[in-house]
């Protein structure tokens, strides 16, 4: 019976969920458009993990562990998962927008030769079928599409989506389904982690403080960095400034860098051109800063205020720390 | 070694993009069409390869109308050795998987030792042919890739994948997809021999049934497209600077709440 | 008639755009205010196939044609015009007369590696006391067995310190005038040459303008380009090319201009509209990119005739001087619609406005274009 709609878990590797599946599966309850089940491939799952997945409203947790699905590898994770869904037949698969997960889905949908609509900002039902909505040329225009036949399979921009509430006390089933692993074509080498900044992972940061070309230097981004540490908030850069040297490329907000959609952007120095905008223009609440009254960011910002970066990001960080602080 | 890069033309960035009269589609009007950015890091890269080898053939393909062909001109340009055209009717509307079978069954007559694509084109951001070729192939593929190195044998590819936290790297046995993320290279801008010289070499046209294919539904489509709506317009805060920071830390806690 | 450039012009064009843009668009304030040469960037240009655009690739060059020297020259002046300036001699000056006039031997030798980018080229005719009166040349050449003797001062040369072969003009018999001119080439290093200095100037401050001095300069019969007498054909020959490529450098440098202007009239406002609303600005805007769009095409139809090998002389004297009077206006008007910020350093147009003044001059003065069309309509 062709009813469910599954969420693949995206996790920390250490056996947590990530709080992305809270809006994963927010999503597919709100549909209601069938039972919503979480769908974990991991080498170590945990008990706190599994809970957490039933309490964010997960009827059921088909549960693959097995040593041999870390590190991620698309050609085994594939495999996998269509098996499990010839099995199934669950009626959507949703993923998140992650560097694993959008990789995943697309190798899983041609193989069960179904259609992927990616990085999606809205799903809905339209009688029997689901319509996804997704921005395309670089956010200018809005795309509604649809799918010839299921199952439906998306991924979901993070924290676009309303989070499940926690319903504590909550608990899905957990099944642990015979599914046998494709062998693994590709040899893990090594994984080089990134000198970590102490601030949240720019996709995932509910808000998100960029640097322009105002920044003036690689120099200064301290200042940034000291309020992300105040407000919790990721530290990004335009393209200017990552095409200037200042910042490495994985902090590159826009078209061609990452794509972001936080709960709070503020941009400091920023003019807001339209590949910058492309990577951001889903921010809920826009904050701009800029000497420059002309600059296009202000179009769209929610809050501006014109003057010198580096006479308002040390007093707004002061203010910030008052008001958090009390 | 043969290397088979896939790019597709979209419009500029800065281009104007309006719905067109069938709300399914783009205005085509006045849009200036250019290879899609990460594109040009894969053609980058598939050039150094065969140029750090010292042999081998850069073959570029992309599917779409016949003003594909222009964006295949600038990829011989760049320095490819020729150019396949998927331009048949019958791909009109492709989706990702539509398209990935077209170029999976022009790959299987190529039989390139590698492919390389960008990791996302920049008209519809699926983000998804990569993947799905290697699947339709039966290869494996690693995307967003920071860094690669093909071995002397030309068996193996190590690849550095961009991942949340760092950098993953594997071996990938030949044939191997690739997708490209920016940070791979530079791209090079075309000579004006390279220009001159492009003309002269061959863009092949390819038509669905000379894969063996024939027209198939996409399975995913378009419903409509929509102009964004316009933001709400904002506020620009007026005073001094301690004064306009006060107010906008209390616009952000209580008006939006965000904070 | 059709006015529409090739597929592989178009390509170059937009190469050009783009190497402009990304590559010498961050460092022109900059070397125009330290009057640095680009070394860096002439290099690259140099391997991008610039600096011999229109020389067959069997001697170095890119194997495209006037047309694209042009559309590729604008784009790089619409950004810096001193790049633009060492690009046309190059092409224009050294390159196009070398390749007409040389033998197989002299292409191979001055040729190649000037179109190929891997050097310099310059062209030395004027003198103290022969700029636009280029007849009256000063510089002797006698011949020693088989060398010749050079003596004399060649001034305001552009490229003249950086190139590695002088094209030089001089006079090996006096009694013929200018029938008696003829073209050697000498390269960097010979005993005898000498760059006495560099000029300090106006605009196109990146450039290098050098004065050049040859003293008892031994120069072989082979380096003679040409015949003995030829020199003063090879010489008029060489600006008629040339004075495409400055059309072309103030088309580029008027629509530099051109484009800051109309960014400024949208943005700056006054009486709480941007100025861009108020008529007299419009009027401005609206003379400007006529005039260009003018000059454009008289350049193109210059570029297009000398690539069908019909006579061009005086489509290119009405190019230069069109696009160079077209210059100097828009840049003046361009500076005007920035109103006091024009006259400031920060706002760049004020260095289009020094630039555009050497175009009226150089290569021929605007009263000299005029000269040259009045001749050919009274057929005198």
């Amino acid at each position: 019976m062709a009813s469910a709609f599954w969420c693949i878990v995206e996790d920390d590797r250490q056996g947590a969920p990530k709080k992305v599946m809270a809006e994963v599966l927010g999503a597919a309850s709100r549909l209601g458009g069938g039972p919503v089940e979480a769908v974990w491939l991991t080498d170590k799952a945990s008990d706190a993990g599994l809970k957490q997945l039933g309490e964010w409203g997960a009827g059921k947790v088909w549960l693959l562990e097995n040593a041999g699905l870390a590190p991620y590898r698309s050609e085994v994770w594939a495999g996998a998962l269509a098996d499990l869904a010839a099995q199934q037949s669950p009626r959507a698969i949703f993923g998140a927008v992650t560097s694993r997960q959008r990789e995943l889905v697309a190798r899983l949908a041609a193989r069960l030769g179904v259609g992927l609509a990616a990085d999606c900002v809205a799903l809905a039902m339209n009688g029997d079928t689901l319509v996804a909505t997704r921005p395309v040329y670089a956010g200018k225009l809005i795309a509604r599409v649809t799918w010839a036949k299921g199952p439906w399979v998306a991924t979901l921009r993070p924290n676009v989506f309303r989070p499940a509430e926690a319903q504590p006390g909550k608990t899905a089933a957990v099944e642990r389904p015979a599914v046998s692993l494709p062998p693994a074509v590709m040899k893990f080498v090594e994984r080089r982690e990134e000198v970590s900044t102490g601030l949240p992972e720019l996709t995932e940061a509910e808000i998100v403080i960029s640097g322009g070309r105002g920044m003036k230097g690689p120099e200064n981004y301290v200042i940034l960095e000291d309020m992300g540490r105040v407000i919790g908030a990721a530290v990004g850069a335009s393209r200017a400034a990552v095409d200037a040297g200042w910042r490495p490329h994985r902090f590159q907000i826009g078209q061609t860098g990452r794509t972001i959609s936080p709960k709070l952007y503020l941009g400091f120095g920023v003019s807001g051109a339209i590949q910058h905008l492309a990577g951001m223009r889903t921010s809920k609440i826009i904050v701009a800063v800029n000497k420059d009254a002309e600059a296009p960011i202000f179009k769209i910002a929610d809050y501006g205020i014109v003057a010198d970066l580096f006479e308002v990001v040390p007093e707004l960080t002061k203010e910030f720390k008052k008001l958090l602080e009390k | 070694m043969k290397i088979l890069v896939a790019i597709k033309q979209v419009p500029d960035t800065a281009t104007q993009v309006k719905v067109g009269a069938d709300p399914r589609l783009i205005d085509t009007a006045g849009i200036t069409w250019i290879v899609s950015p990460y594109d040009e890091f894969a053609v980058e890269e598939a050039l150094r390869i065969k140029e750090k080898r010292g042999q081998g053939e850069v073959v570029a393909v992309s599917l779409g109308p016949e003003r594909v062909k222009e964006a295949l001109r600038s990829c011989l340009a760049m320095g490819c050795d020729r150019a396949l055209h998927l331009n048949d009717a019958a791909w009109n509307g492709a989706d990702t998987l539509a398209t990935a079978r077209a170029l999976a069954a022009v790959i299987k007559q190529e039989q390139p030792q590698l492919v390389l694509c960008g990791r996302q084109a920049i008209d519809d951001d699926m983000g998804a042919v990569t993947a799905q070729l290697a699947e339709l192939l039966g290869w494996p593929c690693a995307s967003w890739i920071m860094e690669e190195a093909v071995d002397a044998e030309g068996t193996t590819v190590r690849a550095a994948r961009q991942v949340e936290g760092g950098l993953e790297v594997f071996d990938l046995p030949l044939p191997a997809v690739l997708a490209a993320q920016k940070g791979l290279n530079e791209p090079r801008y075309p000579t004006l021999k390279g220009i001159m010289g492009a003309k002269k070499k061959e863009i092949r046209d390819v038509k669905a049934a000379d894969l063996g294919l024939g027209a198939e539904p996409s399975q995913l489509s378009v419903v409509g497209l929509e102009a964004l709506p316009p933001r709400p317009p904002g506020r620009i805060i007026q005073g001094d600077v301690p004064t306009a920071v006060k107010e906008l830390v209390r616009a952000l806690r209580e008006d939006a709440k965000a904070i | 008639m059709r006015l529409e450039l090739s597929e592989e012009q178009q390509m170059i064009q937009a190469m050009a755009r783009e190497f402009a843009e990304s590559a010498i668009r961050p460092i022109a304030a900059e070397i125009d205010r330290e009057a640095r040469f680009p070394h860096e960037t002439v290099k690259r240009m140099g391997e991008l196939g610039l600096m011999g655009i229109a020389i067959p690739e069997a001697w170095g060059g890119s194997g495209a044609d006037t047309v694209a020297y042009v559309v590729a020259l604008e784009e790089i002046a619409r950004v810096c015009a001193s790049h633009a300036v060492i690009m046309s001699v190059n092409n224009s000056l050294y390159g196009d007369p070398v390749y007409k006039f040389g033998t197989a031997a002299q292409r191979e030798r001055f040729l190649t590696p000037v179109a190929s980018g891997h050097a310099q080229g310059c062209f030395a005719l004027t003198e103290p006391q022969a700029g636009s009166d280029a007849t009256n040349q000063h510089t002797v050449a006698i011949r020693d067995g088989d060398h010749y003797l050079v003596t004399g001062r060649k001034l305001f040369i552009t490229s003249g310190r950086e190139a590695s072969f002088a094209l030089v003009f001089c006079q090996t018999d006096r009694a013929r005038g200018h029938h008696g001119i003829s073209a050697f080439i000498v390269e960097k290093g010979t005993p005898g040459f000498g760059v006495s200095k560099t000029e300090d100037k106006l605009g196109i401050r990146a450039s290098d303008t050098a004065e050049l001095v040859f003293d008892d300069c031994r120069v072989p019969v082979a380096n003679r380009l040409g015949e003995e007498g030829q020199g003063f054909r090879i010489a008029m020959g060489a600006l008629d090319g040339g004075r495409i490529g400055i059309a072309a450098q103030a088309v580029g440098i008027a629509t530099g201009a051109y484009e800051k202007a109309l960014e400024y009239a949208r943005e700056r406002r006054s009486f709480g509209v941007p100025i861009g609303q108020h008529q007299m600005v419009q009027w401005m805007l609206a003379d400007m990119t006529t005039a260009i769009e003018g000059a454009r095409l008289l350049t193109l139809q210059a570029a297009t005739l000398k690539d069908a090998g019909k006579p061009y002389t005086t489509a290119a004297a009405m190019a230069k001087l069109f696009a160079a009077e077209t210059a100097m206006k828009v840049t003046t008007d361009a500076v005007q619609v920035h109103g006091g910020y024009g006259f400031i350093k920060e706002y760049e147009v004020e260095r289009y406005f020094r630039d555009a003044k050497i175009t009226q001059i150089y290569e021929g003065t605007s009263q000299i274009q005029k000269l040259v069309i009045a001749r050919e309509v009274l057929g005198s």
